[in-house]
């Protein structure tokens, strides 16, 4: 039972924090923008979360690797969402590729989408509330 | 809330950013005060500072916050200045002022506060998205 209502919740999971994930690297290109030589990053969040959701997350993290039965195990989970570089359109002199403007632009899609999926998943769990007080 | 689990959080990141970009207005504002500080403690003239900035990240991941690296101090001549009549002016008449761009200083000012903004503009943002996830389901 729970684990059926997991499943069914459980793509706007990935979804939500693959958004919160992106939210986080174009943050950090925003501070960065006057930082010499930072190079700005973003994740192919379709491919990431096609990824996330069809082999799960497991596929995404590191294993401690074991050579004796004593070893304790461990588990790191990635926070998703391979890391790539920007092309810049205009290069500066100091080998910064943040552009302001596209940051800008990709950090405000990015939040509305993070809001568009919230909203989807709380209508979700609503109507599975409902469905369970029937 | 799944912001940041190992990684700095977005409220870290913006807040990096604006202790950065406040040093750099301070700087800036001890250079502009100092444009024409002829004499320092040192008994030489005010030398023009500039903040370098670095990425904060913990180890080697990718993403990260600034940070100060350190302030240097501009090594650029100093500008000569006809003044014969100043005590500190040397056998042909001439005083060294400081190297304060003062044009430079103020573009620089204009360009940090804007950093500032968009980061104040970030926190905000982060702000709201974190309290309507705190509101799901609801």
């Amino acid at each position: 039972m729970i684990d059926k209502l997991d499943s069914s919740l459980r793509f706007h999971q990935e979804a939500l924090n693959l958004r919160a994930r992106r939210q986080e690297v174009l943050s950090a290109n925003i501070a960065n923008a006057d930082t010499p030589n930072f190079k700005a990053r973003d994740i192919d969040f379709s491919s990431s979360l096609t990824q996330a959701v069809e082999r799960g997350r497991q596929s995404q993290s590191m294993a401690m690797a074991n050579t004796s039965s004593r070893h304790l195990t461990g588990q790191a989970h990635a926070a998703g969402g391979e890391l790539m570089y920007r092309t810049p359109s205009q290069s500066s002199i100091d080998g910064n590729t943040v552009e302001m403007d596209v940051e800008r632009v990709n950090f405000a899609d990015n939040a509305l989408r993070y809001e568009v999926n919230l909203t989807v998943l709380g209508s979700k769990i609503k109507s599975l509330l409902s469905a369970v007080q029937q | 809330m799944p912001f940041s689990n190992n990684s700095m959080g977005i409220f870290e990141i913006a807040g990096s950013a604006m202790t950065a970009q406040s040093q750099r207005m301070n700087v800036t504002a001890s250079n502009l005060a100092n444009a024409d500080s002829v004499e320092g403690p040192d008994g030489q003239p005010y030398r023009a500072r500039q903040v370098v900035f670095e990425v904060a990240s913990p180890g080697r991941l990718a993403i990260g916050g600034v940070r100060v690296a350190g302030v240097i101090e501009d090594p650029s001549p100093m500008r000569m200045m006809h003044d014969p009549k100043n005590p500190l002016a040397n056998a042909e008449g001439y005083v060294a002022m400081p190297n304060v761009n003062v044009v430079e200083e103020m573009v620089n000012m204009i360009s940090a506060s804007r950093s500032y903004q968009a980061n104040v503009e970030v926190l905000n943002t982060a702000k709201t998205l974190m309290l309507k996830t705190l509101t799901i389901g609801q």
